[in-house]
């Protein structure tokens, strides 16, 4: 062994195995391309290969692979959402989620701690209860709990009465669980390459083309392609990407930010949410404080960070963990996140025939990264759209049949 | 701290201010279809670049207008909406007509 690391260290060369492909020179034609690189993109190229055996795919990414929201999330993974539509969707992804290391000969870090979104008032218990029984008629742990279980469930939370928002209780989500986001979108990445999917990094769509209602190819950067289906992941730029193609989406952009601390000792095991309070916490297995707060109010398509964000958030988790005054910030940063009416994702047909759409993830895409690869693969591999994805189909708002879930997405993520 | 131009209060902090969405023009709700409602209410243009778009001085309750860059997030300049809207809009009830599927009372 030492022998053998001294003569990799001498080589010129360096032969490790590289773990995705270099990016190849682009085909003429596909059978599937797949617009955006990130977690969801590169998930369904996976699923399309091994599942579905079809590996003339290509996936095209404006940057590099899992540079956009996927690396830029709080990887929180949670399935206690408020509509049965909701939580039987999530709950498929959590289940994937649980076995995805071994499905992908891939460490993604998979850990489960616990999920508390605290409630500080009267309706927030109310919706919690609400939550936990809809959770529990289809088959996710999730259960409310008051002051004395938070006292002996999480020891360092402050459940003083002398703050601004005294906390009431929790909705107690067991499985919680976080995950390594980027070794997600490499683990799905690199399988997909391995079974013949291309991933073409540093390749921005510039438009769509299209005959007689059907999409025809892409143009890129790098020259054109022509296709059998496409489909679009693109979350923040999903408005000028469907622009491109024609058609407007109920989608308005604007900024999440999130930031770590420096590491600390392990304190904190569970995942703690305040939709009241507008923040989140977790720690991470290095040791950092991982925090984030809720989506801009404004349409924006910047990733500068601002300080506001920081200040606001950081004095409601003071009322949470008074002692984290002492520690200091070490990144902070931001993403651009696609948000729906109804805080729920868009997905499946659009106004194109043999163009598909993946998008609406907001704040809460992460976590619907292994389900959404999945079903999706099984839309374009077969053309229709199967029942767990119908509810989110970008047609619900012209029919005026939303899937609210404002009350479980808008700041638990 | 950003700072957002009131034309009524002049320059002010972006805590103070609501965002109301693009500028867009209402479809008659009495006439138009409810394909071309769930457009007005639900869809966006979400432009990456410049739009002109309300905001709302939360303190005085002044609703005025902003051109924006949502890319650079360069305000390039905010108006009274007296400026645009000249006429006073009329939220009128429904009138009857032959086609309508709403329930007539006698």
């Amino acid at each position: 062994m030492p022998l053998r690391l001294l003569k990799y260290g001498l080589s010129k060369t360096h032969p490790a195995e590289r773990h995705f492909a270099r990016t190849p020179e682009l085909k003429p034609n596909y059978d599937i391309v797949i617009i955006g690189g990130g977690g969801h993109g590169l998930a369904c190229a996976y699923y399309l290969a091994k599942y579905h055996g079809i590996t003339n795919v290509a996936v095209l990414e404006k940057g590099y692979v899992g540079g956009g929201n996927t690396g830029r999330n709080t990887a929180i993974i949670r399935s206690n959402y408020l509509t049965p539509e909701g939580v039987r969707f999530y709950d498929e992804s959590m289940r994937l989620y649980q076995n995805l290391s071994a499905e992908l000969d891939f460490n993604i870090m998979y850990s489960e701690r616990g999920h508390f979104t605290l409630a500080h008032t009267d309706s927030a218990i109310r919706t919690a209860r609400w939550r936990a029984e809809v959770n529990k008629h289809l088959g996710v742990d999730s259960e409310v709990v008051y002051r004395e279980d938070l006292r002996r469930m999480i020891p360092l939370l402050n459940l003083s009465e002398d703050v601004r928002y005294p906390v009431m209780g929790a909705l107690y989500h067991p499985p919680g669980a976080i995950a390594r986001h980027d070794a997600v979108a490499w683990g799905y990445g690199g399988r997909a390459s391995q079974l013949g999917v291309e991933i073409h990094q540093g390749t921005e769509v510039l438009g769509i083309k299209q005959e007689s209602g059907r999409v025809t190819g892409v143009i890129t950067n790098r020259g054109e392609i022509g296709c059998g289906k496409a489909m679009q992941a693109v979350a923040g730029m999903s408005s000028v990407m469907a622009a491109k193609a024609g058609f407007k989406l109920p989608i308005s952009s604007t900024t999440l930010q999130a930031c770590v601390s420096a590491p600390l000792k392990p304190f904190l095991n569970d995942i703690v949410v305040s939709g009241s309070l507008h923040v989140y916490i977790s720690q991470s297995s290095r040791g950092e404080l991982v925090m984030g707060g809720s989506a801009e109010g404004y349409s924006r398509y910047n990733t500068r960070t601002t300080l506001d964000l920081t200040e606001g958030l950081m004095a409601h988790m003071l009322e949470l963990f008074p002692f984290l005054g002492e520690v200091p910030l070490l990144r902070h940063w931001a993403g651009i996140v696609d948000m729906t009416p109804d805080f729920s994702p868009i997905m499946g047909e659009t106004p194109i025939e043999n163009y598909y759409i993946d998008s609406g993830w907001g704040t809460w895409g992460f976590k619907a990264t292994p389900v959404c690869g999945k079903r999706m693969a099984e839309t374009l591999a077969t053309g229709r759209v199967p029942d767990i994805l119908e509810p989110f189909r970008l047609s619900r708002f012209n029919e005026f049949a939303l899937v609210g879930e404002k009350g479980a997405a808008s700041v638990g993520h | 701290m950003k700072i957002l131009t009131c034309p009524l209060n002049g320059p002010r902090n972006i805590s103070e201010f609501v965002y109301g969405g693009e500028v867009v023009d209402m479809p008659d709700p009495n006439r138009c279809s409810t394909d071309e409602w769930a457009d007005y209410v639900f869809l966006e243009n979400n432009t990456a670049g410049v739009v002109r778009e309300w905001w709302y001085h939360a303190p005085t309750a002044y609703w005025f207008i902003a051109e924006r860059d949502t890319v650079s997030e360069e305000v390039i300049r905010t108006y009274d909406a007296g400026t645009v809207f000249k006429e006073r809009v009329e939220f009128s009830k429904p009138e009857p007509s032959a086609d309508s599927d709403a329930p007539k009372k006698d």
